[in-house]
């Protein structure tokens, strides 16, 4: 079955480098729902969020395509409830309109929003979360003459993760560390990669 | 030390400095790489580069192609027979995007090239300057790395990469896209040093015992193992490992057409040819095995055929060196992820001896229906029209299957590739993952540079001699020694025959005209020789081989012969037709 996978890939900083995994995507016709490029808890390590829906199998087999890659480092999957993801939205607003006829104050409150901007002719709100609370907030401003809506990408968090300074170490060694298993996810062959 | 030893670029140090420009640094680069030869052309935005070697020219050969194309299959032959790194230039614009089908063809293929690509200056870049391309993003699909420099400082440790990371774990092609102020600018020259290690980059993968022993506990249980390799044994040297291994286990091997060469052809435990035109034992015994071991090779579908009635009765045990081909197609039992020159001998010490006599012979009964049905018809027919088969037959006979033999692609690559003997690894250069017509003039040039003192022979059809043939321009001033064998059949003889086969005979544009290639090469200064009946063949490839410089022979060949067996796409293997 098709569901949701997100991939966090740890990178170069490499100019092209972009290009290189998207296309790895576009290849195989699939689409990027969401996108997003970051530095990472590793100093010079840059950090990739993507979003697709996808096979389980096709996603293990884009990951290995991806860490395949010269300058990638590590690449993993994970479904929705492995990880912490947010996505923030921002919303321009006519102020005059909005503060007339919402309560603002309820808004705000309902919907954890933040206004970061408020000028005379236009407010602007900020929410964080998941696409469906986003969603809901853009749903109750729509008629109030909504001027822009934008949302960013997912960024995540993988709960199981220890983050990549010790991966790192192992990485930089010239010789391989006797702790780094290149191959681990042949350990857990099962559940990780069987294309 | 003498003043003029000081600015020797190769003394430089960090201690003491030399000051070069980029292009210098590019040749210095090549010089420690051990790079002897280089396939080019020139062109504006690589013009320093060139200018910089007319003072190696001592140090390094530098063969001028008459195609960008030509000059990169020349060094994808030159890596193949060599198993070095080629190395081509080109210029911007159109001279770079000439490189894109020897790059796609060299990626599919794991040939180790690093081309260097002149690009306008810097600030030009993204204005439309003249002959600029985006040549990077052009390129990136079909480039293990590439990369692009602005700034000639860089160009050492760029060149280092470059040269590692085409040459290391699964080897593939690498550009660089140099502009051309960065090969203008002069620079302090601190030496160059190898690179041994990126950090991103884990060439070979740390081999693990346990999964070795289980391959061998399932080797020893076996009762109808079976060996695929491909050319992961020739670009892992492992040969001998390989050899030593199949012969303790007392496996049959069969090859995909890039791993052929790896196993003298004449080995008792060499099956045959695996895939769409492969023998008759191979494709069906497939289906039959309970161990499949596969050394090397990917698994593409002119192998495998339909995925799923593919080997389904059968564990599979996968040794590769790159992970995103283990279970890419095929699920594995055992993955043995590693470089096989390590992996086999580890295999070897673990594995009983034993013959597998009767599981051999059943290989034999199918090798003797093959023959009787096709093989004897197409080695030895006693009239009508000349077969490629027999031609193919003849050349073994008087070279002993000691030459190199480059092909193209299509019918003959096929016949060539089911029926010429060599004892030597590396000696079958053809484009096996691609499939570019036009490959083998250029990489039979390639190939004699990169082995010189082996006869090579380039087999190729009426239709991709013709797409390549102004390389005969660059035999005829390299002075270099390639035999040309064209079988012409005055069709495009693959496309006809699935024409004939599977589209109702409708002949759609595969009737291909000739010219007179005797009196083309004659042009170009060379011998040339055709024959159309058989009683002269023997004669005209003895002359042919006899000839110390190029020598071009066409045969004339039956019209409207096929290649079997074949396994039809959309079929399993095991119902591979015989006719």
């Amino acid at each position: 079955m098709k569901q949701e996978y997100t991939i966090t890939v740890y990178t170069e900083n490499q100019v092209g480098l972009l290009n290189r995994i998207a296309i790895i995507f576009s290849r195989r016709k699939i689409n990027i729902e969401s996108l997003n490029v970051s530095p990472s808890e590793a100093e010079g390590i840059h950090r990739f969020t993507i979003v697709i829906n996808e096979f389980e199998e096709v996603v293990r087999k884009l990951c290995r395509q991806i860490e395949r890659q010269v300058e990638v480092l590590k690449a993993y999957f994970n479904t929705g409830d492995e990880i912490v993801w947010q996505e923030l939205a921002l919303y321009k607003v006519p102020t005059d309109e909005v503060a007339e006829k919402l309560q603002v104050e309820r808004l705000l409150r309902e919907f954890g929003a933040r206004a970061v901007v408020i000028r005379k002719d236009y407010t602007i709100f900020e929410t964080t979360g998941h696409r469906e609370e986003t969603d809901k907030l853009l749903a109750v401003l729509a008629p109030y003459g909504l001027i822009e809506f934008v949302r960013s990408a997912r960024v995540a968090i993988i709960k199981a993760s220890n983050g990549f300074h010790e991966k790192l170490k192992e990485f930089e060694a010239v010789e391989p560390a006797s702790e780094l298993i290149e191959n681990e996810f042949l350990n857990k062959q099962a559940e990780v990669f069987s294309m | 030390m003498m003043q003029a030893e000081l600015t020797k670029p190769s003394l430089a140090t960090p201690e003491h400095p030399v000051e070069i420009s980029g292009s210098q640094a590019v040749l210095e680069a090549f010089i420690a790489e051990g790079v002897d030869t280089i396939f080019g052309y020139p062109g504006g935005a690589i013009m320093p580069i060139y200018d910089a070697l007319y003072d190696y020219h001592d140090r390094l050969k530098h063969i001028l192609v008459r195609h960008e194309q030509g000059g990169i299959h020349a060094g994808q032959g030159y890596a193949r027979s060599s198993g070095r790194t080629g190395v081509v230039f080109a210029t911007s614009g159109p001279g770079a995007t000439n490189l894109v089908t020897g790059l796609a063809d060299a990626l599919i293929d794991s040939t180790p090239l690093v081309c260097i690509t002149g690009q306008v200056f810097a600030h030009l870049l993204g204005t439309d300057a003249f002959q600029e391309t985006d040549i990077i993003n052009i390129t990136t699909p079909v480039t293990k790395w590439n990369y692009q420099v602005t700034d000639a400082t860089e160009i050492p440790q760029v060149l280092a990469k470059a040269f590692f990371i085409a040459s290391t774990g699964r080897p593939g092609p690498v550009l660089i896209d140099i502009a051309k102020n960065a090969q203008l600018q002069k620079f302090s020259y601190t030496g160059y040093t190898k690179c041994d290690h990126i950090r991103s980059y884990r060439p070979k993968p740390i081999v693990r015992k346990s999964y070795i022993k289980e391959a061998a506990a399932l080797i020893n249980e076996a009762k109808k193992p079976f060996v695929i390799f491909g050319q992961g044994v020739i670009l892992g040297r492992a040969e001998e490992e390989f050899k030593a291994f199949i012969e303790k286990a007392g496996l049959p091997a069969a090859w995909t057409i890039l791993g052929l060469s790896a196993l003298p052809t004449s080995h008792p435990q060499n099956v045959g040819m695996l895939g769409m035109h492969g023998n008759y034992g191979p494709n069906v015994l497939t289906n039959e095995c309970d161990v499949l071991i596969a050394v090397g090779m990917r698994f593409d579908d002119r192998v495998t055929g339909r995925l799923d009635k593919y080997a389904k009765q059968a564990k599979l045990i996968h040794l590769d060196i790159d992970p995103a081909e283990i279970d890419k197609n095929v699920k594995s039992t055992v993955p043995v992820w590693g470089d096989c020159k390590e992996t086999l001998p580890l295999l070897t010490a673990l594995v009983h001896e034993k013959k597998h006599t009767d599981w051999l012979n059943t290989f034999h009964s199918y090798t003797k229906q093959e023959h009787d049905i096709v093989i004897d018809q197409e080695l030895h027919p006693a009239s009508g029209e000349i077969t490629m088969g027999e031609v193919v037959e003849a050349l073994n006979e008087l070279t002993n299957g000691d030459a190199i033999i480059v092909t193209d692609v299509g019918q003959h690559q096929m016949v060539a590739c089911r029926y010429a003997k060599f004892n030597e690894s590396k000696s079958n250069i053809t484009s096996g993952g691609l499939g570019t017509m036009g490959f083998a003039l250029p990489a039979a040039i390639g190939a004699k540079f990169g082995a010189p003192h082996r006869e090579v022979v380039a087999i190729i059809g009426d239709g991709g001699f013709q797409m390549t043939l102004q390389e005969l321009g660059t035999i005829m001033q390299a002075q270099v020694s390639v035999k040309m064998l064209i079988l012409n059949n005055r069709f495009l003889g693959m496309v006809r025959q699935w024409q004939q086969l599977f589209h109702d005979k409708r002949y759609s544009f595969v009737d291909i005209q000739s010219p007179d290639y005797v009196q083309l090469v004659k042009a170009y200064g060379l011998e040339g020789n055709s024959v159309d009946d058989r009683k002269n063949l023997k004669e005209a490839l003895q002359k042919m081989l006899d000839s110390k410089d190029s020598y071009l022979l066409e045969v004339m060949v039956g019209k409207e012969d096929n290649v079997f067996p074949m396994v039809p796409q959309g079929c399993s293997v095991s119902e591979i037709r015989l006719k």
